[in-house]
C-alpha cells in the first residue's frame, strides 16, 4: 500500500504544469476570436485591406492555438478523475453541472470555429463574419462555467450533504457562489489582456526590428488599444476580489500579505522573502494594508494565527511574491498604456521612443505572467483546502502510484507540445512576410480544389491586400 | 425515472462519440495504411479535408461524456478512473498527440516535418480506441470494483477487454471508410469511392468476426451480459449485424447512397446493444447502478436541463457545420487561396475529380484485401489461443 500523501505533491505539481499551459491557450481560444472579428469587422467596415489580412493570418494562428487548446483541456478533464478521484467521488455530482454547462460552450465554440476558420474561401463576407460571433460569445460563457468550478471550490455551497452522500444540488446557487461574481470578471478580463498584449507584443517587436508599417502599425493598434482600455477595469476588480478574499479567506488574503496575526494597524510589505517569522528584502509601508482592506488603518485584518498551522497553506513567501508580481505587472501595464493615451490626446500619435516599443514587446509576455501568478495565488493561497474548509487535498489525490512517472512524461510532452507550437506559429509568420505563396505540399494534402479557390472574388481581393 | 433518462444520455453521448470522433480516428487509421508520399496523396488528401472542419466538434462529445459520466455517477466514475487509470493515460496521450499532429501537418511545409507530423496523427489515432476500447472491455467484463483503491493491470489486459480493443480501432476504420467513400462519391472521385470500398469492406469482415470473438469471450468473462446480449438486447444484436451486412451488400453492388447512415446505426446499434444488457448496472459485478452512484435527483434534473438546451443550441449549429462541409464550403486557410498553392498537374490527381486512368487506386485492392486477410488469420489465431485458455 503506497502512502496516499505522497501522491499530492507530485498530482498537485502535475495539475499545476498542465493547468498553467492549458490557461494561457485558454486565454487565446476565449479571447483571440474577439480580436480578429475585431479587424476582420474593421476591415470589411471600411473596405481596409490591411485589416482583413491581419483577420486571415490570425484566423490561421487561432486554428493552431485552438486545436491545441482541446487537446491539452481534454487533458484537465481527464485529470479531475485521474488526479483527484476523491474530489470527484464526494463532488462530482455538486460541481459537474457547471462543466456541462462548459461542455454546452464548448460545443458551440468548436462547431462554429470549424465553420470560421474554413470558411473563408466561400462565405461570403459578412455571413463569414457572424459565423465567427458565436465562437467570441460562446468563448465568455466557457469561461464563465469554468471559473464558477474554481470559485466554487473557493466558497462551496449549493448544497446538503448526509453521512458523506450529496443529497441535494442547487444548481443555480453552486454556477453563481460567493467569489464567482469577483473571479469570472477577473479571470475573463484577464484573457482578454493576455490576447490584446500578446498581439499587441507581437508587432511592437516587429516595429521594433525597424517594419514600419501600416500592417505592424495596424495590428499593434487591433490588439494593444482593447486590452489597455480593459486594464484600469481589471484592476478595479482586482482590488474587490482582493477585499471580498480579505473576508471570504481570511487566510489566503494573511499569506498574500503576510498578516502572521490578527491586529489593526496592519502594514503593507512590497516584495519580501517570508522566512521561520522574519521578512527579508520587503519594504514596509506603515498602516496601508488595513487601509486597502477597510479603508482606515484601525481596520482590523485576520492574520494566519487564526487557524492551526496544518490548516495554513504552505510556501507563503510564494504566494506574497506571486501576488505582488502580478499587482506589479498589471500597475505597469496601466502606465504603459496612460503613456499611450497621453500621447494620443496631446499629439494624436503613438509615442516614437524605443522605451514604449520595447514595453511593448514584452507586454504580453508580461500579461502571461501576470495571469499565472493569479492562478498561483488562488491555487496555493486555497492549501491545504481543494473544496475550502471542507475536503483536504490529500484526502482528494489519487491512491494510484506512479505519479512522478505522470508527471515527468507530462513535462516532457508539453514542453515538446510548447517548442512545436512557438515554432509554427514563428514559420507561419516567417512564411507571410516573405509574402510567399504556399510551397508545393508534396506529401501531406493538398490545401483545396483549385477550380472553386482562384476564381472566388474574396481571395483576389487578399491577393491585393497581401501586397 | 430521472436517472434512467439521464443513463441514456450519457449512451447517447458515448454513441454520437462513436460514430462521429470513432471516424475521425478511423481517418487516421486509413491515414497510416496510406503507403509511400506518392502512393498515400490523393487518400490522404480525402481524410484530411474529410476531417479538418469537423473533428473538434466531434471531439467535444468526449469531453460532454466525461462530464455527464462524473457529475451523474460520481462514485462510478471514481472507480473506472482509478480502476483503469493506465489504458486511460494512454489513451490521452494518444488524444494529446492525434490533434496537435494533426493541427501542426497543415501547417509544416517541409516534407520530413510534415512526414513527423502526419505519423504522429496517424499512429496515434490507434492509440486512443485501443486503450478506450480496453477501457469498456474491462467495465463490461465486470473487473472494475465498486470502490477501486488500485490501478489493476489484469482488468483491462483480460481476453474481452484486449478484443474490444482490437475491436474498437477496427470500428473506427470501418466507420471513417465508408464515410470517405460517402465524400468521394459526393466528390464524383470514382477512385477514391472504389478505394475506400475495398477498405470499408476488410473492416468490417475484421470488425465482425472482432465483435463475435468479443461475444463468445463475454459468455466466459462476463455470463450474465452475455446472456442479456442474447436475450433483451438480441433485436439490437441483430440491427448491428444487419447493418454491417447491408453496407458490406451495397459495397460490393457499388450503390454507396445511404451507407454512412445504415454504418452509423449499425455501430450505434452495438454501443445501445451493450448499454440495455448492463442495465440498469454501471460497473457489472457490483452493486453500482445508475441510481446509487452517488449523485441526488437534483443533479439528474439539472444534467437533464442542460442537455435540453444543448441539443437545441448544439443541433442546429452542428447541422449547419454538417451542411456546408457535404457542399464543400469549408476549404483550407489562407494559402490555399493562392493560385501559386497548386502545384502543377494537380488538375490530374484524382483529388480534382477528373480521375485519370492511372490513377493509384486500381492497383491498390490487391494489398488491402491481403492485409484483411492477414487480418483474419491472425485474429482468428488469436481467438483460438483465448478459446483454449
Amino acid at each position: 500500500m503506497l502512502d496516499v500523501a505522497a501522491q499530492v505533491v507530485p498530482a498537485r505539481a502535475q495539475m499545476a504544469t498542465t493547468l498553467g499551459f492549458h490557461i494561457i491557450l485558454a486565454c487565446l481560444g476565449i479571447a483571440l476570436p474577439t480580436f480578429v472579428l475585431l479587424a476582420e469587422f474593421i476591415g470589411l467596415r471600411r473596405q481596409n485591406g490591411t485589416a482583413l489580412l491581419l483577420a486571415r493570418r490570425w484566423s490561421q494562428a487561432m486554428g493552431v492555438l485552438i486545436a491545441v487548446g482541446a487537446v491539452t483541456g481534454t487533458v484537465l478533464s481527464f485529470e479531475m478523475g485521474l488526479l483527484w478521484p476523491g474530489l470527484m467521488r464526494r463532488y462530482g455530482s455538486v460541481l459537474g453541472f457547471p462543466f456541462a454547462v462548459e461542455g454546452l460552450f464548448f460545443f458551440l465554440e468548436a462547431i462554429f470555429a470549424g465553420v470560421y476558420l474554413w470558411g473563408w474561401h466561400r462565405l461570403a463576407g459578412w455571413a463569414h463574419w457572424w459565423s465567427g460571433v458565436p465562437i467570441a460569445v460562446s468563448g465568455i460563457f466557457g469561461a464563465m462555467s469554468v471559473i464558477a468550478v474554481n470559485s466554487w471550490m473557493n466558497q462551496p455551497g449549493g448544497f446538503t450533504e448526509s453521512d458523506g452522500r450529496i443529497t441535494s444540488v442547487n444548481a443555480w446557487q453552486v454556477f453563481f457562489n460567493r467569489a464567482a461574481s469577483y473571479e469570472m470578471p477577473h479571470m475573463i478580463l484577464a484573457a482578454y489582456m493576455v490576447a490584446g498584449f500578446l498581439i499587441a507584443g507581437i508587432y511592437a517587436t516587429g516595429i521594433l526590428r525597424g517594419r514600419r508599417d501600416r500592417y505592424h502599425y495596424a495590428g499593434f493598434a487591433i490588439g494593444f488599444v482593447p486590452a489597455a482600455i480593459l486594464t484600469p477595469f481589471q484592476i478595479l476588480v482586482g482590488d474587490t476580489a482582493a477585499r471580498s478574499i480579505a473576508s471570504d479567506q481570511p487566510v489566503k488574503f494573511a499569506a498574500m500579505e503576510y498578516v502572521a496575526r490578527t491586529s489593526r494597524q496592519v502594514p503593507e510589505w512590497i516584495g519580501g522573502v517570508y522566512v521561520n517569522g522574519n521578512i527579508y528584502a520587503g519594504i514596509r509601508i506603515p498602516y496601508l494594508d488595513s487601509l486597502l482592506v477597510g479603508f482606515g488603518p484601525g481596520t482590523r485584518v485576520i492574520g494566519w494565527d487564526s487557524v492551526p498551522p496544518t490548516d495554513r497553506p504552505p510556501v507563503v513567501w510564494l504566494i506574497h511574491l506571486a501576488f505582488d508580481v502580478m499587482v506589479g505587472i498589471g500597475s505597469l501595464l496601466l502606465l504603459w498604456g496612460l503613456w499611450a493615451a497621453y500621447e494620443w490626446w496631446r499629439r494624436r500619435r503613438l509615442p516614437p521612443r524605443r522605451l514604449f516599443w520595447w514595453a511593448g514587446a514584452v507586454s504580453g509576455l508580461a500579461a502571461i505572467v501576470a495571469m499565472e501568478c493569479g492562478w498561483i495565488v488562488t491555487e496555493v493561497g486555497r492549501q491545504p483546502w481543494v473544496v475550502y474548509q471542507i475536503l483536504p487535498t490529500a484526502d482528494a489525490a489519487t491512491t494510484n502510484g506512479g505519479v512522478l512517472t505522470s508527471l515527468t512524461l507530462v513535462i516532457v510532452l508539453y514542453a515538446v507540445l510548447g517548442v512545436i507550437t512557438i515554432a509554427i506559429l514563428r514559420m507561419l509568420s516567417r512564411r507571410w512576410r516573405r509574402g510567399e505563396a504556399e510551397a508545393p505540399v508534396p506529401y501531406g494534402p493538398f490545401p483545396a480544389p483549385p477550380d472553386r479557390a482562384s476564381t472566388s472574388p474574396r481571395d483576389a481581393d487578399a491577393g491585393k491586400a497581401g501586397r | 425515472m430521472a436517472y434512467d433518462a439521464v443513463g441514456a444520455i450519457l449512451l447517447a453521448g458515448v454513441t454520437l462519440y462513436a460514430v462521429l470522433g470513432g471516424a475521425d480516428f478511423g481517418g487516421g487509421l486509413w491515414d497510416l495504411l496510406a503507403g509511400t508520399t506518392a502512393q498515400g496523396r490523393a487518400p490522404r488528401a480525402l481524410i484530411d479535408e474529410s476531417i479538418t472542419p469537423v473533428w473538434e466538434g466531434n471531439h467535444v462529445w468526449l469531453v460532454f461524456d466525461l462530464v455527464i459520466f462524473w457529475t451523474a455517477f460520481p462514485h462510478a466514475f471514481a472507480s473506472v478512473m482509478v480502476g483503469l487509470a493506465l489504458p486511460l493515460w494512454l489513451a490521452l496521450a494518444g488524444i494529446v498527440l492525434r490533434g496537435s499532429g494533426f493541427a501542426f501537418r497543415k501547417e509544416l511545409t517541409r516534407l520530413s516535418t510534415q512526414r513527423a507530423a502526419g505519423a504522429t496523427f496517424a499512429f496515434s489515432s490507434l492509440v486512443t480506441p485501443f486503450f478506450m476500447g480496453t477501457v469498456v472491455g474491462a467495465i463490461a467484463d465486470g473487473a472494475v470494483p465498486a470502490d477501486a483503491t488500485q490501478a489493476s493491470l489484469a482488468a483491462w489486459t483480460s481476453p474481452t477487454a484486449l478484443l474490444a480493443g482490437f475491436l474498437f480501432v477496427a470500428a473506427c476504420g470501418y466507420l471513417a471508410a465508408v464515410y470517405l467513400v460517402g465524400e468521394a462519391t459526393s466528390r464524383g472521385d470514382r477512385g477514391m469511392r472504389v478505394y475506400f470500398a475495398r477498405r470499408a469492406q476488410a473492416a468490417a469482415i475484421v470488425a465482425g468476426a472482432l465483435s463475435l470473438a468479443a461475444l463468445l469471450e463475454l459468455r466466459n468473462s462476463n455470463q450474465l451480459v452475455f446472456d442479456r446480449l442474447t436475450g433483451r438486447a438480441l433485436p439490437l444484436v441483430v440491427v448491428a449485424g444487419v447493418c454491417g451486412l447491408a453496407v458490406f451488400a451495397l459495397l460490393a453492388l457499388g450503390r454507396p447512397r445511404g451507407i454512412r447512415v445504415i454504418a452509423a446505426l449499425g455501430v450505434a446499434a452495438v454501443v445501445w446493444g451493450w448499454g440495455i444488457a448492463q442495465y440498469p448496472v454501471l460497473l457489472p459485478g457490483t452493486s453500482v447502478t445508475l441510481s446509487n452512484a452517488g449523485a441526488p435527483e437534483s443533479t439528474m434534473v439539472a444534467v437533464i436541463v442542460v442537455f435540453i438546451i444543448a441539443l437545441l443550441l448544439v443541433g442546429p449549429s452542428s447541422a449547419l457545420l454538417y451542411t456546408l462541409q457535404g457542399r464543400h464550403l469549408l476549404g483550407a486557410g489562407e494559402h490555399a487561396a493562392l493560385p501559386a498553392a497548386v502545384p502543377a498537374g494537380y488538375r490530374g490527381q484524382p483529388g480534382a475529380g477528373s480521375g485519370r486512368p492511372h490513377s493509384p487506386p486500381r492497383r491498390l485492392p490487391g494489398p488491402a484485401i491481403r492485409s484483411a486477410a492477414f487480418g483474419v488469420v491472425m485474429l482468428a489465431a488469436v481467438i483460438r489461443r483465448l478459446r483454449r485458455r
